[in-house]
């Protein structure tokens, strides 16, 4: 007897949906065991994330604000994604958005509540926009690594809001803590139900829509799709790659900059330290995990925003570092990687002597 | 005032060469690792918690070398057995490593230990200017530089090391040749894990001998760039480091000065530094200096063969 790996000649629709619903459920079964590890036993903080989570309005309002720079993060990433370029730096794009969309905030002087939203709006897409965009020209021009360059630039985008916020934009009367001043109620975003949800959550479904007709309804679209899948049938037709690379790098940033509007104009009404917990990194797993599709980012957005509410209660309950997610996340997608393999492969296994 | 910015560079590149000599091993064979992060920071956390248990720093340094070596091999199961997708297995193996330092060093955050010491080698030490950076530093700063000259001579006078290369450069080739594409890679991504975790270790045996949440601060990211300035060479490697030591140390040098500038925009000054190389290198690259592994980040497939 032999076990043998052999390809599928057909992948199975039901396989390729199934396999990431397996994946988290594996995921959470290992976790367990580290939450055992340390400690805690592993089905109380599971029932504890899902009521936290999902159990009341409040819960579910605070999942959706999670939710919404998820969605937006996620967006730009997998935007880049669909063309083959890994943008690893959507964390530092939010602080950059956040940054651009806090200037327009406060030294603008505009008075109109939607001239005023709508340039913040402009200037968070602008300011992600270019400072992936410094990626996009570089892997376009020189072929240097995008991963490394959008990945480094985070720390310097995290670094110069921290300047900024210790440095020349610190609040006077915020008794030295590192924060700019709070932003005039024409520079807020809507909020809803007595709960910090805001009119964010809205635009980011908006703009779910937007991308997906951009990619299934747009020349550019359909161009950037064909260079993702095979650059050099894209060349010999004639479509500029450089510019392409250049262009989705742009868009992609200036999409992960939105979420910094969003959390600055609809939550945090001001520009502080952390003003990001991560957002850009979780946002890598949601599009990995919806695939292709931008409706997947937002339902994948949803479950990753219950994961980072439970995850603060668990904080809070537990004592358990907020980085667990992190582990937690690094799970999932092992168990994503791993079972792709089992979509395109099968065990077999063989009686007998005869030849594999 | 050279002699201590000089020791200081040595210092603060050590954890980086450490952190690059792994990732070249790794993609020496064809596997790309954006991991490093994360297993620095294993190597870190366990490193300290070995010392700190047994009371022996060399305990704490196998330990850093075993753990990063058993999640190096979650990588290595991924991408070489499974096939799977080199960027994303590395990217989930730092947050991994993230999230279980900060679970499982909770408990450690605190603790003392007693780190590396300077052991002063008789007459190199004396030497001047580089006497003192070079020959009276501590133990694991003189395993590096050995480490630098096995892996050279690993690469490039050894049977294995010509597989290790032949498997990175055309994987299909060296399984014509009888070289197991699978083992080469498998040891590649462990092993070089291993001494990726000894760069976190260095951190936090020698650097600052306690446990700190994320005390490697994207030194792992910093790494993976030196690997394109070093053309996948160990010697060059050693430069690299030593180029990011002295932007490190020269950015400390100016705020224990007291200068004007914003310590914010100094702490900038090595990530913007590890950009600029990596772009010059690049360029340099393209034009034929250096060579980066053909394989590099391709799946291999026996069936795939033409």
């Amino acid at each position: 007897m032999k076990l043998v790996i052999e390809r599928r000649e057909i992948s199975s629709p039901l396989l390729r949906f199934s396999a990431p619903v397996a994946s988290i459920f594996v995921a959470l079964f290992v976790a367990g065991f580290l939450l055992l590890a340390s400690g805690v036993k592993p089905l109380l903080p599971y029932k504890e994330i899902i009521i936290e989570s999902l159990g009341s309005m409040y819960g579910l309002s605070e999942t959706l604000v999670k939710t919404t720079p998820l969605i937006f993060a996620g967006l730009g990433v997998s935007l880049a994604f669909r063309m083959q370029i890994w943008n690893i730096g959507a964390e530092g794009q939010i602080y950059m958005g956040a940054m651009g969309a806090t200037w327009v905030a406060l030294f603008s002087g505009i008075e109109n509540h939607w001239v005023m939203l709508t340039a913040m709006f402009f200037a968070a897409f602008l300011c992600g926009g270019l400072w992936a965009g410094v990626a996009g020209l570089l892997r376009a021009k020189w072929q240097v690594n995008e991963v490394i360059v959008t990945l480094l630039m985070n720390y310097i985008a995290i670094l110069g809001v921290d300047y900024l916020i210790y440095g020349p934009w610190k609040d006077p009367q915020g008794f030295n803590f590192p924060l700019t001043a709070q932003f005039s109620d024409t520079a807020r975003l809507a909020e809803y139900f007595d709960t910090r949800m805001h009119s964010g959550f809205f635009l980011a479904l908006f703009c779910a829509l937007v991308l997906y007709l951009f990619m299934e309804r747009t020349i550019w679209g359909y161009e950037i799709k064909v260079i993702g899948s095979n650059q050099k049938a894209a060349q010999y037709a004639g479509m500029n790659t450089a510019w392409a690379i250049f262009f989705v790098l742009f868009l992609s940033g200036a999409i992960a900059g939105i979420a910094g509007f969003g959390e600055v104009a609809g939550l945090q009404h001001r520009l502080q330290h952390g003003i990001s917990p991560g957002y850009g990194y979780t946002a890598i797993i949601v599009a990995w995990l919806a695939k292709r599709s931008a409706i997947g980012v937002v339902i994948v957005s949803f479950l990753m925003g219950v994961l980072l509410v439970g995850g603060d209660s668990l904080q809070i309950m537990w004592q358990l570092p907020v980085a667990f997610v992190y582990a937690f996340q690094g799970l999932i997608l092992f168990f994503l990687l791993a079972s792709d393999f089992f979509i395109i492969y099968r065990l077999k296994l063989i009686r007998g002597n005869a030849h594999a | 005032m050279l002699e201590i910015l000089l020791d200081a560079t040595v210092r603060a590149g050590t954890p980086i060469l450490f952190a690059t000599l792994g990732a070249i091993i790794n993609e020496r064979a064809g596997i790309i690792n954006l991991g490093i992060e994360g297993l620095m920071l294993i190597g870190a956390l366990a490193g300290f918690a070995g010392t700190s248990l047994s009371g022996s720093l060399l305990v704490g340094v196998l330990a850093a070398f075993g753990a990063a070596f058993l999640a190096g091999s979650i990588h290595a199961l991924i991408t070489v057995q499974l096939r799977g997708n080199q960027i994303v297995s590395g990217l989930a193996l730092t947050m991994f490593g993230v999230g279980i330092t900060a679970l499982f060093g909770k408990g450690m955050v605190g603790l003392t230990i007693v780190g590396f010491k300077r052991v002063a080698i008789p007459g190199l030490s004396q030497l001047p200017i580089i006497g003192n950076a070079f020959f009276n530093q501590d133990l694991l700063i003189y395993f590096s530089f050995i480490l630098v000259f096995l892996i050279w001579y690993f690469l490039y006078r050894t049977r294995w090391g010509l597989g290790l290369r032949s498997v990175g450069e055309n994987p299909a080739a060296a399984d014509t040749c009888g070289f197991s594409v699978s083992t080469y890679r498998f040891l590649a991504v462990t092993i070089g894990s291993g001494f990726v975790g000894i760069g976190g270790a260095y951190l936090s045996l020698a650097s600052t001998p306690m446990w700190i949440e994320n005390m490697t601060a994207g030194r792992g990211w910093i790494a993976v760039a030196l690997v394109i300035f070093a053309g996948w060479s160990s010697p060059r490697a050693m430069l690299g480091a030593y180029l990011f030591g002295g932007i490190t140390a020269m950015q400390l040098r100016f705020q224990a000065m007291g200068t004007t500038v914003s310590a914010h925009i100094l702490q900038m000054l090595p990530y913007f530094f590890t950009l600029l190389v990596l772009v010059i290198s690049t360029i340099r690259l393209k034009k034929g200096a250096g060579q980066q592994p053909e394989g590099l980040g391709l799946p291999y497939d026996r069936e795939d063969r033409k």
